[in-house]
C-alpha cells in the first residue's frame, strides 16, 4: 500500500534526548481509546438505561430440557430491564474511567489487559442492548449464540486467508472471490458425488485457483495488489454467476442439490445451558475453525516457519539476505491462505443446508477483511472480531422475529433498525482504522511487491 | 569482422519497437480474454457439450456446433452494443450504439473521480458508496422538492456532488487526521452506504407510496436531464456533463496548482512534504474532489437514466468504474474510450443472454482485460510479443 504516512517523530541522536521523551509520556492520540469507550458507555446510559421502556421486564431462554436443567438450572432468567441496563452502563463507564486513569497516566497495560478490557467492554455492552431492546419481550440466548458461531465460520476462515497472506505482505482484497469459488466448488462437486463431504473437501481445492491467480500477478508480476484483489472479485463474481446461469440452473438436479454436513451432537456436553449448543452441537466445519485458529497461531508465533513468513511480510530484503526465499513463501502462504477460504466458502454452502446461488457471499469476504484489520493481523483476534460481526448478524436475524412478536398492551418501544445493525461491523472497523479502538499495526512490507 | 556501428546496435528494428510498445500488449489482452471467454462459451453450450460426447464419432459435429456456439454469441455481442443490422428501421439498429453511450455516461464520470485518486497515489475503492449516495441526494431533490425547472437540475446535481464529496470526504478526513488506510475505509463505506439506503427506501421520505419493491417516487420532470436526440433515444444532457467533467479532471490534474500538488503526493509524499506541501490536506481534498465527481455520476445515472432510487441503483457501476480508471491509464481520453469499451460489453451482453449466454460472461471479460492489462510481462509471454523484443544474436555478439 502506498503509504503516505510520515513519520512525524523527531529524529533523536543521543540516549537523553529518548529518555526525555518517554518521560514526557503520553502517546499521541492517547485519548481515542478511552474517549471511544467513554462514548460508548454514555449511549448504553442514556438510551439502554435512561431510555429503556420503564416498568418492564426481559425474557432470556438460557437453556433447554436436559440433566442440567433437572438439577435445578433455571431454562429462562428474567431481568428488570431499566436497572439492569443502569447497573450495566455503570459498569461501562467504570471501565471507560479505568482506561482514561492507565492512558492519562501513561501506565504500561499489564499484557492482554487492553485487549480483554476491550472485549468485556464489548460483551458488556452487548448484553445492555439486548437488555434494552428485548423489554417486555423474550429471546432464547442459546439459539442466538449457536446461530453466531455458524455464521462466524465463513468470517473466520476468510479471515485466517487474510492474516496468512498479509502477514506474508501480500494483500489480500480476493477473500470475496475465494469464499464464493470455495462455496462453488462444495455445492457442484458435492452435487456431482452426491456427498456433502466431497463436496468439503474440493472446496479449499477450487478456492486454489483464486489463492493461484493472486500470486501469480501480485507476487509474479508485481502488479498492484489491491487491484488484482478488487478485479479477482469481479472475475470470481462473473465466472460463478455464467455458470450458475448457463450450468447450475438448468441442470439444478444434476449439478446444484442442497446439501448438508451432518450436526456432530457430543452427548453431555451438547446439553450445557447457554454455551452447549454453541459449542458442542455444530458440523465438523465449526470444529475444524478451532482447530485451525490454534493451528494457524501457533504456527505463526511459534514456529521457525511462522518467524520466516512473519519476517517476509515486514522485511523482504533482510529475509531474502539470511536465504529465505521471499516468493516462495508469498506463494505458498497466498495458497494456505486461499485453500483456508475455500473451507469458508463451503460453509455458505454444503454446511447450511443451501444450493449455490448468484453471489452467495454477500460481501461476507469484505467483512472478513474487516475482521482481519479489528483482529490486527493475528487469528485470534480476527476469530473474535468474526464472532463479534456475526453476532450482529445473528442479532439483526432474531431481532426480526422478535419484532414481529406482539408487545402487551399499552407498551411502546423503539427497535432498532435492522440495516443500522448491519452496518455495525463496518463501523466499528471505521473506528478501529482510525485508532479508536487501539493501533492497528499493518505488517511493514504489506502490499509491497519485493523485487530481487 | 564486420563490426555492428554502436548506433545499429542501439535502434531496434521495427518488430522489437511494435513488440516493447503499449498497444500490442492492449490488443492482446482483448484477444486473449476473447478467447479466454470462447472456451466458457463452449463449456456452458448444450449443443456442444452433446457432441463432445460422441468427438472421436463425429469431429465435425463438434467444431460446426462450437464454431456456431461462439460466432452467434459475438455476434449478439456486436449487434447489442454497436450497430445491429437485423433491425427493421435504421433507428433502431443505430439504437444499440446510442445505448451504449448512455450506459457508458455515468460510468465514465465515475471513473473520472476514481482516476483522480489513482493519480494522487491514494486507492478508492469506495465508488459503490459514493455513487449511492450521490444518486440518493440527488434523487432526494428531485422528486422532494419543487423548484422551478433550471434551478432544481442544478439543485439535485450538486446535492449528489456534494453527498458524493462528504462520503468521499469522510475517508479523506480518516485519512489526513488518523492516517487511516484509505483501502479500508472506503470498502467499510461502501457498506455503510448499502445498508443506509435499504434503510432509506423503508422511510416515508423516500419509499412511494403503492409499490411492492423498493423504489423511491420518480423524479420530477424539472429535476431529469432532458433527452439529447428526441424520445426514442435515451442518450441525455448527462453526456455533454461527462465531457465537461473529463476536460475538469485535464484542467485539474494538468493545469492547476492543487493538482500538481496531488500528483507530487502521489509520486512521491515524503518529496511533497519537505516541499512545503501538506500530505494531510492533499489526500482530503483528493478524496472530496473524487468523490464529488463519483457523486456526480450517480446524480447523472439518476437524473438522466433510471428516474428514480432503488436499491440496486449503484449495480456494478462501482467496480466496473475502478477498472475503467485502470484501464484508461487515469487520463481523460483513456478513460472516456475504456468507458464506452465497457459499457458497450455491457449493452451488448443483453443482447447474448438472448442467445444463451448469461450476462455474467461480460464481468469475466471485463475482468481479464485488466488483468492482463496489469501484466503486459504476462501477455508478452503468452503471445510471443516478447521473441521480437529478444536482442538479436549479431555476428559481433557471438564473437564476443
Amino acid at each position: 500500500m502506498n503509504s503516505t504516512a510520515v513519520s512525524r517523530a523527531p529524529i533523536t541522536t543521543g540516549d537523553s534526548e529518548v529518555r526525555l521523551t518517554e518521560a514526557k509520556g503520553r502517546l499521541p492520540g492517547w485519548w481515542k481509546m478511552p474517549a471511544a469507550l467513554t462514548f460508548f458507555a454514555l449511549v448504553s446510559l442514556l438510551v439502554f438505561g435512561i431510555g429503556g421502556v420503564r416498568g418492564q421486564d426481559s425474557h432470556f431462554t438460557i437453556a433447554h430440557d436436559s440433566m442440567f436443567t433437572s438439577m435445578g438450572i433455571p431454562t429462562e432468567i428474567t431481568v428488570p430491564s431499566v436497572p439492569t441496563a443502569i447497573v450495566l452502563s455503570m459498569v461501562l463507564l467504570a471501565l471507560a474511567g479505568f482506561a482514561w486513569f492507565m492512558q492519562a497516566t501513561n501506565r504500561t497495560w499489564p499484557r492482554f489487559a487492553k485487549p480483554a478490557l476491550q472485549v468485556g467492554f464489548g460483551v458488556l455492552f452487548a448484553v445492555a442492548f439486548l437488555v434494552w431492546t428485548v423489554a417486555a419481550q423474550s429471546l432464547n440466548i442459546e439459539f442466538l449464540l449457536k446461530a453466531t458461531l455458524g455464521l462466524a465460520v465463513p468470517l473466520v476462515f476468510g479471515a485466517l486467508s487474510g492474516v496468512l497472506s498479509e502477514r506474508a505482505g501480500v494483500i489480500n482484497i480476493a477473500i470475496e472471490g475465494q469464499l464464493l469459488f470455495g462455496a462453488f466448488g462444495a455445492a457442484v462437486v458435492g452435487s456431482m458425488t452426491g456427498s456433502p463431504w466431497i463436496g468439503m473437501l474440493a472446496a479449499p481445492l477450487v478456492a486454489l485457483v483464486m489463492g493461484a491467480l493472486l500470486a501469480l500477478f501480485a507476487v509474479g508480476y508485481h502488479v498492484q495488489q489491491i487491484i488484482v484483489g478488487v478485479v479477482l472479485n469481479v472475475l470470481a463474481v462473473g465466472l460463478t454467476s455464467f455458470f450458475y446461469g448457463a450450468v447450475l440452473k438448468p441442470q439444478a438436479e444434476r449439478y446444484n442439490v442442497p446439501l448438508r454436513l451432518p450436526e456432530l451432537r457430543i452427548p453431555v456436553l451438547a446439553d450445557i445451558p447457554l454455551i452447549g449448543p454453541m459449542l458442542f452441537s455444530q458440523n465438523i466445519l465449526v470444529y475444524l475453525m478451532w482447530v485451525i485458529v490454534a493451528v494457524c497461531t501457533v504456527a505463526l508465533f511459534r514456529t521457525r516457519w511462522g518467524l520466516r513468513v512473519r519476517s517476509v511480510g515486514e522485511h523482504p530484503q533482510a529475509a531474502d539476505t539470511v536465504g529465505i526465499n521471499v516468493a516462495r513463501t508469498r506463494w505458498s502462504n497466498v495458497l494456505l491462505g486461499s485453500a483456508i477460504a475455500g473451507l469458508g466458502g463451503a460453509t455458505l454452502t454444503v454446511g447450511t443446508n443451501v444450493a449455490f446461488t448468484q453471489e452467495i457471499s454477500a460481501g461476507k469476504g469484505y467483512i472478513a477483511l474487516a475482521a482481519m484489520i479489528l483482529g490486527r493481523y493475528h487469528p485470534v483476534g480476527a476469530a473474535m472480531a468474526a464472532l463479534f460481526f456475526a453476532f450482529a448478524t445473528a442479532l439483526q436475524q432474531n431481532l426480526g422475529i422478535l419484532s414481529s412478536s406482539p408487545l402487551p398492551a399499552g407498551v411502546e418501544k423503539f427497535t432498532v433498525p435492522s440495516e443500522f445493525l448491519n452496518m455495525l461491523p463496518y463501523i466499528v472497523t471505521l473506528l478501529a482504522v482510525a485508532g479508536f479502538v487501539g493501533r492497528v499495526r499493518v505488517p511493514a512490507a504489506d502490499g509491497k511487491p519485493y523485487i530481487k | 569482422m564486420s563490426a555492428p556501428t554502436a548506433e545499429n546496435e542501439n535502434t531496434p528494428t521495427l518488430a522489437a519497437r511494435i513488440g516493447r510498445s503499449e498497444i500490442p500488449v492492449v490488443i492482446m489482452a482483448f484477444v486473449f480474454a476473447f478467447l479466454i471467454s470462447a472456451v466458457l462459451i463452449l463449456i456452458s453450450n448444450e449443443d456442444v457439450r452433446q457432441s463432445a460426447t460422441y468427438l472421436f464419432a463425429r469431429p465435425s459435429d463438434f467444431f460446426r456446433a462450437s464454431w456456431d456456439a461462439i460466432v452467434s454469441a459475438y455476434d449478439a455481442l456486436f449487434r447489442g452494443a454497436v450497430y445491429d443490422y437485423r433491425a427493421r428501421t435504421s433507428t433502431q439498429a443505430w439504437n444499440r450504439l446510442i445505448e451504449t453511450l448512455t450506459v457508458a455516461t455515468p460510468l465514465i464520470i465515475a471513473a473520472l473521480g476514481m482516476a483522480v485518486g489513482f493519480r494522487a497515489g491514494l486507492f478508492n475503492i469506495g465508488g459503490t458508496g459514493q455513487l449511492i449516495v450521490g444518486s440518493a441526494a440527488a434523487a432526494w431533490v428531485g422528486f422532494g422538492l419543487s423548484l422551478p425547472p433550471v434551478i432544481h437540475l442544478i439543485a439535485a446535481l450538486a446535492a449528489g456532488i456534494a453527498a458524493g464529496g462528504l462520503w468521499g470526504g469522510i475517508a479523506g478526513f480518516l485519512k489526513a487526521r488518523f492516517d487511516a488506510n484509505e483501502v479500508i475505509t472506503t470498502i467499510m463505506l461502501n457498506w455503510i452506504a448499502v445498508n443506509l439506503l435499504a434503510w432509506l427506501l423503508t422511510t416515508a421520505a423516500f419509499r412511494a407510496p403503492n409499490v411492492l419493491t423498493p423504489q423511491s417516487p420518480q423524479v420530477k420532470a424539472t429535476a431529469m436531464l432532458p433527452r439529447l436526440l428526441g424520445d426514442q433515444f435515451r442518450l441525455h444532457l448527462g453526456f455533454v456533463i461527462m465531457l465537461l467533467a473529463a476536460l475538469f479532471l485535464w484542467w485539474l490534474m494538468s493545469r492547476s496548482t492543487l493538482g500538481f500538488r496531488f500528483r507530487a503526493v502521489g509520486e512521491n509524499p515524503r518529496a511533497a512534504q519537505v516541499a512545503g506541501i501538506s500530505v494531510g490536506t492533499s489526500s482530503f481534498l483528493v478524496m472530496l474532489i473524487a468523490g464529488g465527481l463519483v457523486g456526480l455520476g450517480g446524480a447523472v445515472n439518476v437524473l438522466g437514466t433510471e428516474h428514480s432510487l432503488n436499491d440496486g441503483i449503484a449495480g456494478s457501476i462501482g467496480f466496473d468504474a475502478i477498472t475503467v480508471a485502470l484501464l484508461g491509464r487515469s487520463g481523460p481520453v483513456g478513460i472516456i474510450l475504456a468507458g464506452i469499451l465497457f459499457a458497450g460489453l455491457s449493452t451488448g451482453g443483453r443482447y447474448m443472454e438472448g442467445q444463451g449466454v448469461p450476462i455474467d460472461l461480460v464481468a469475466v471479460i471485463q475482468a481479464l482485460v485488466v488483468l492482463f492489462i496489469a501484466a503486459p510481462p504476462l501477455v508478452r509471454r503468452m503471445s510471443g510479443l516478447n521473441l521480437l523484443t529478444r536482442p538479436r544474436r549479431t555476428a559481433a555478439a557471438k564473437e564476443a
